[in-house]
């Protein structure tokens, strides 16, 4: 069989318009913060991108401020039809901004463009457009009649989705008549500092929306304010149990989308084929910087050998590289931090006695990268099978009956996702109501909606974004306080 | 020989765990007299292991409760109702003596409380379709969202109204499929008993409610800090307790039901937050296509 090579195709990164030096976003202005600058750098060669003024506590409390006055005074009292208007502009805007958006976040983030640019960014526009619909609707949110905005909510987001994040918890806020104080991870500020540029294209009222970017320490000044009504995170599960303490006995109202270690269980009549782009799909998309991924694959023992070395031919013909590029696969590691994170664990299933395959793609000198791996022989006491890599790494285990595949799938404390592979659909459904698992993915994977509520079970948190159910997360319903 | 003269036969009270009535396990006992002072019973002073038991029980209970039918345990939850009514003049008795209360208001309470299972009862088999639904999704996917039991749930059951206030507390556990282990009123445990035994002989499954006699404050700790508790409803703990609980809830990531600083009124009308606060969305995405 003839072998072709890809050309270079990188997307021009001047469409990003990066520029040297950006902004808080506090009270509908860009002000310096009086934090310590951070510089963000392009993981995909290590270089400073721009450098971030980031807040202090007083910033904090001053946007803080600024998000009680607009709630009170503009944002509550406005009818849901105006409020609705506005964040159909905004979805609007980010579409005619979407190759910017695009780029800009491969540059911060060191995802592939062509995650960026088809998935991360499109996706955004629709959670806002979705929710905008939803402003002057919210009688019908299953909350009894005029349910109730919470009012300030103090939002701090991570780096693997920066802009999809962003949507995900603004959206929901905005449509209920909350506003929003938001803190994007500190090395991916800069898609949340352009939103806030299309805020004040969208005439967005000053202070409904307010961005602070910095470190965790903002972060944790951000979720325990005293005027702040509900705090919402997304990130890791050892941080979201910290917030739980910190906020347990007030009467802030929190919800949490943390970690996950979803098992991809794959039976004998899979669709072989489609099931290795699943699997494929489900690890390493984005790098495998996913609270969702499909992190440990179960196969049944009798087609192992098969899916193992079809998974390692398919895995050989992933392009990892210049997250620019418009064929690249696997782009850049977020972080040095998070690369020395995924080596750690790494190292652990190799001294734990897992056997480690690694594509032999060239890998760029440059940068932070990480070869996609697959471990097998797996047992599901080591720390590649129980914890959280966030990286490019498989672990793979078999199972012979269903009901050792459901036991093997809900041994660990988290419970955000599952994938399941097979043609017969009574098995599916089965399956489905066995896995304690908030989304469970059959014959598909990583599918995301604004419609389709999302969120987890168990230690990966409590909440759901998205659909009705996710406007329950920002609203007082005429359930609360009763009997 | 005249009826009165007749010695009566006294009840022993015990813990309801895994579907039997055993003492517990640390030997310990406490008096629990009416609020005029008159001796009553003792009542079992549950241990750290009883309530460890307790919640084995009501987690290996789950698979079996959360699996029925959604009409099976609407049944099930009805016929609990059936037999308090005939138990109603225990109920009453037990109510009058344990909250001192005039015997029309004990009366009341006892019809309330009955009449609250029922309505709990007949939401069984509402839920998923009021709760959940499809999900117009943007590509060839058919996706779905129905709510289920989050798992156990741990319960320190009203330390004032003995009877209602637990019916309020307990029958929306159940009626969304979740298993209980709960700690009834430190001073008030004996309708709670009474009504372990309803349970006992309703249908419903040994193991899927667990009643924990003795006292909040040293039983709410461990129960908060248990790692195979999912959720959590403080209404019956101090309040000066109820942060340092919370706090130990985060550890696992319990959902820590919002409850308001003093008991409500129970009398008052239900909404359906206990049972939204007990139940997760699981949304399922299956391609469609030829």
């Amino acid at each position: 069989m003839p072998v072709f090579d890809y050309a270079p195709a990188p997307e021009n990164r001047d469409i990003a318009r990066v520029k040297q030096y950006y902004q808080p976003f506090i009270g509908g202005g860009f002000v310096d913060g009086d934090g310590e600058p951070l510089k963000t750098l392009n993981p995909a060669t290590g270089e400073v991108l721009a450098e971030v003024s980031t807040v202090s506590s007083s910033d904090v409390d001053s946007a803080v401020h600024a998000a009680r006055r607009a709630f009170e005074r503009v944002w509550s009292p406005m009818p849901g039809a105006e409020r609705a208007k506005y964040i159909f502009r905004i979805a609007r805007l980010i579409q005619e901004r979407a190759r910017e958006l695009a780029v800009l976040e491969s540059l911060d983030n060191g995802k592939p463009i062509r995650e960026s640019r088809d998935a991360d960014i499109p996706t955004a526009a629709a959670y806002f457009f979705y929710h905008a619909g939803w402003a002057d609707k919210l009688d019908y949110a299953g909350l009894g009649p005029s349910p109730q905005p919470l009012g300030v909510a103090g939002q701090v987001i991570p780096w693997n989705f920066p802009l999809l994040m962003l949507a995900w918890k603004i959206a929901p806020a905005l449509a209920t008549g909350n506003t929003v104080v938001l803190k994007p991870a500190e090395t991916t500020p800069l898609t949340a500092l352009v939103f806030a540029e299309i805020c004040q294209q969208a005439d967005l009222p000053p202070g409904v929306v307010n961005i602070v970017p910095g470190a965790g320490d903002v972060g944790e000044m951000l979720v325990t304010h005293p005027d702040v009504d509900k705090v919402a995170f997304t990130g890791s599960t050892e941080v979201g149990k910290l917030i739980q303490r910190q906020l347990a006995g007030t009467r802030t109202r929190l919800t949490l989308e943390l970690g996950g270690k979803a098992a991809n269980i794959v039976f004998d009549d899979a669709p072989i084929d489609q099931a290795i782009e699943g699997i494929v799909n489900g690890i390493f998309f984005n790098q495998g910087h996913v609270c969702c991924a499909g992190s440990r694959l179960l196969v049944q023992e009798s087609v192992a050998d098969e899916v193992l070395s079809k998974l390692r031919a398919r895995v050989e013909t992933l392009r990892l590289g210049d997250p620019l590029d418009k064929n690249t696969d696997i782009g850049a590691i977020n972080s040095a931090e998070q690369l020395a994170k995924i080596r750690e664990l790494v190292a652990s299933g190799e001294d734990e006695g897992a056997q480690r395959w690694t594509s032999p793609c060239p890998v760029p000198e440059k940068g932070f990268f990480f070869a996609p791996t697959v471990f097998s022989g797996v047992e599901s006491s080591m720390r590649i099978a129980r914890e959280e890599i966030f990286g490019p790494v498989l672990s793979v285990q078999t199972f012979r009956t269903p009901d050792e595949a459901v036991t093997k799938a809900n041994t660990t404390p988290y419970g955000l996702s599952a994938g399941v592979w097979t043609e017969k659909g009574s098995r599916i459904l089965w399956l489905t109501s066995k896995l304690r698992a908030g989304v469970v993915w059959a014959n598909t994977f990583n599918r995301f909606d604004p419609a389709a509520p999302f969120g987890g079970y168990k230690e990966s948190g409590f909440g759901r974004e998205g659909g009705r159910s996710g406007l329950a997360a920002y609203l007082k319903g005429d359930d609360d306080g009763a009997v | 020989m005249a009826r009165s003269d007749r010695v009566g036969v006294a009840k022993t009270y015990k813990l309801y765990i895994g579907g039997k009535f055993p003492r517990s396990e640390s030997g310990r006992s406490y008096p629990v007299t009416s609020e005029s002072g008159a001796f009553l019973a003792n009542a079992s002073q549950a241990s750290r292991k009883d309530l460890r038991d307790a919640v084995v029980a009501a987690r290996s209970a789950f698979g079996g409760w959360s699996g029925a039918t959604a009409y099976n345990r609407g049944q099930v939850l009805y016929r609990v109702a059936e037999v308090m009514e005939g138990r109603r003049d225990q109920f009453i008795a037990e109510v009058r003596d344990a909250e001192d209360v005039r015997p029309r208001t004990a009366e009341s309470l006892v019809d309330t409380a009955i009449d609250r299972w029922v309505w709990y009862a007949g939401w069984t088999d509402k839920l998923a379709a009021v709760l959940g639904g499809t999900n117009p999704v943007a590509g060839p996917y058919f996706s779905f969202t129905v709510p289920e039991p989050t798992g156990v749930v741990g319960v320190l059951a009203p330390q004032r109204s003995s009877l209602l206030g637990l019916v309020s507390v307990l029958a929306p556990v159940l009626a969304t499929g979740c298993t209980a282990a709960f700690v009834s009123s430190d001073a008030r445990p004996l309708p709670a008993i009474t009504l372990a035994e309803v349970l006992a002989t309703s249908d419903v499954p040994g193991g899927v409610v667990n009643l924990l006699t003795g006292q909040a404050a040293e039983l709410g700790p461990w129960l908060a800090s248990h790692a195979d508790v999912n959720a959590l409803d403080l209404t019956g703990a101090d309040p000066e307790h109820r942060t340092e609980l919370a706090r130990s809830a985060a550890d696992t990531v319990k959902r820590v039901l919002r409850v308001p600083e003093q008991e409500p009124d129970w009398t008052s009308s239900p909404g359906i937050g206990r049972l939204r606060a007990y139940l997760e969305d699981k949304t399922v995405w299956h391609p469609m296509g030829v």
